[in-house]
């Protein structure tokens, strides 16, 4: 669901392939061909062993809750109170993210749930990953 | 580096803290640097090198009639101006310098002359976590304290204690911002701005601004001030993205410049009389004690509660009241600084009877980058 006034991001060439795959539905990461290292937000090359043959690799989707805050002040595109989530996905990277489909309470967002990622498309070219509690 | 050969022979606050609209950052700054020069007896010609963060080194050499022969403008939050010890002391050490300024300035809460800053949305940050809904330090910064309470299983209560005892140092000293007594209850009470945290375990927002100068100790003792030696120094990095650190219950830039600048000054941590450790918000000195090794991991909340930290106990922290009580004016690490070298003069509001080592630890960014200083009254 489309949110007005959110911030939006504007990708780079180096981050293109990223906000490409969010808008078909797909998570991607990026491995390196040399180490093997799985690997965010994206680069064109490994952060740990500085190979640029590395390749785009698609997600799971399928992450736990890391941490968090619920934010109790007005934001523009957010209504309050909201959930600034990080999540850490099966691959092993972590990233930001909203929790949707579940109450924004510290009752209902337990640290280690399992969680899926949806996408939320916000304009033509935009479409954000956010995750809900995992279904079944 | 070889320790104990730079000294601070310079250090003032801006004449008032506060709210300080007839100021713009920059004068804020000047004001600062007028103070410590006065304060030690020097003119713009005196001085030839100049390092700062907010505005650029640029910027100040010229408002202040300063040829620098040496310039450093490391603006990495607010443990710039640790660094800008460290980088100053190598510096005249290696004979690029003789005479530093070091100079810090904010219109934080006014915000005269401090346009807000904007995260560009090509930026990184920008793409990653700006549109997910943070909105500046408070719902940032605290992002990882969900996964340290859990992993060690301390409470929010605890916590909240920082604020309590922080709140009982500033109560000691006349120009703190907020001095009245409060219980666990006030900040368990306190509204809430970013669950877990309170309104009264975030930081205050404030205009004011602090200069330093340092010189060689040989040098130091022609200056009227009492000389404060720098015996260490360390800083580090690790990322501007706090949903990227390694580690959400530990700070790897803390636990990199915190052991360095112990290692250089060739102390142990039952040596340090008095500790700063920069709190923008009441988690910071948490992960500072733990990760400059005062305490194992996990501990460090409890060590605050049972009242180590507060006045009387084994390990004074944060006696000008921090952050949280004192003042905070976006980069605060200026303020953490002059209260380390005002107990190292024997001069603080809440002084420390017969203190000698002072441990001053910064943070920058959200847990982005870290310096930290060492500091001595005991002539190399």
């Amino acid at each position: 669901m489309a949110t007005p006034g959110r911030a939006l991001p504007q990708p780079t060439p180096e981050t293109q392939h990223f906000w490409d795959g969010t808008k078909v539905n797909e998570l991607l990461l990026q491995r390196c061909d040399e180490c093997s290292k799985v690997y965010f937000p994206p680069r064109p090359f490994c952060p740990v062993c500085a190979s640029r043959n590395v390749s785009v690799t698609k997600a799971s989707g399928k992450a736990k809750l890391y941490s968090y805050v619920i934010h109790h002040r007005p934001a523009p595109g957010f209504t309050p109170p909201y959930a600034i989530a990080v999540v850490e996905l099966d691959e092993g990277p972590r990233m930001m993210t909203n929790i949707v489909e579940c109450p924004q309470t510290p009752e209902a967002l337990v640290l280690d749930m399992p969680v899926e990622v949806v996408f939320e498309p916000q304009t033509d070219t935009i479409t954000l990953p956010v995750f809900r509690p995992a279904k079944g | 580096m070889p320790h104990n050969t730079v000294a601070v022979v310079g250090a003032a606050e801006t004449t008032r803290l506060g709210v300080i609209p007839e100021l713009s950052q920059l004068g804020l700054h000047a004001d600062a640097a007028l103070n410590a020069m006065a304060e030690c007896g020097l003119k713009p010609k005196d001085i030839d090198g100049i390092a700062t963060a907010g505005e650029t080194p640029v910027q100040l050499a010229h408002y202040l009639g300063i040829t620098p022969t040496w310039v450093d403008g490391t603006s990495v939050g607010g443990c710039s101006f640790m660094i800008h010890v460290r980088h100053a002391a190598a510096a005249i050490q290696a004979g690029l310098a003789k005479t530093i300024l070091i100079t810090h300035g904010e219109s934080g809460k006014s915000r005269v002359g401090n346009p807000m800053r904007s995260i560009h949305p090509q930026s990184l940050n920008g793409q990653f976590e700006q549109p997910f809904g943070p909105m500046g330090p408070p719902s940032m910064f605290t992002i990882p304290v969900l996964r340290y309470m859990k992993t060690y299983g301390v409470t929010v209560e605890q916590i909240a204690q920082v604020a309590v005892v922080q709140r009982e140092w500033a109560a000691m000293n006349p120009r703190a911002t907020f001095r009245t007594p409060i219980t666990t209850e006030d900040v368990l009470n306190s509204r809430m701005i970013a669950y877990p945290f309170r309104l009264l375990m975030c930081c205050l927002v404030t205009d004011g601004g602090g200069a330093l100068i340092l010189t060689s100790v040989e040098r130091a003792k022609d200056f009227p001030t009492k000389p404060v030696y720098i015996l260490g120094t360390g800083e580090s990095a690790e990322t501007p993205m706090v949903s990227q650190m390694e580690d959400f219950t530990s700070s790897r830039a803390f636990r990199v410049a915190g052991p360095t600048a112990f290692k250089e000054a060739g102390i142990t941590h039952k040596d340090v009389d008095h500790l700063m450790i920069y709190d923008a918000f009441a988690h910071l000195p948490v992960y500072g004690l733990e990760d400059l090794g005062f305490l194992p991991k996990g501990e460090a909340a409890g060590f605050i509660a049972a009242r180590n930290t507060a006045p009387g106990g084994s390990l004074p922290m944060n006696t000008n009241g921090g952050g949280l009580s004192y003042m905070h004016s976006g980069m605060y690490g200026m303020y953490a600084l002059q209260e380390s070298v005002r107990q190292m003069r024997g001069v603080a509001p809440a002084q420390i009877p017969g203190a000698k080592i002072s441990v001053c630890h910064g943070v920058g960014g959200m847990f982005a980058a870290s310096g930290t200083i060492i500091f001595s009254n005991q002539a190399p």
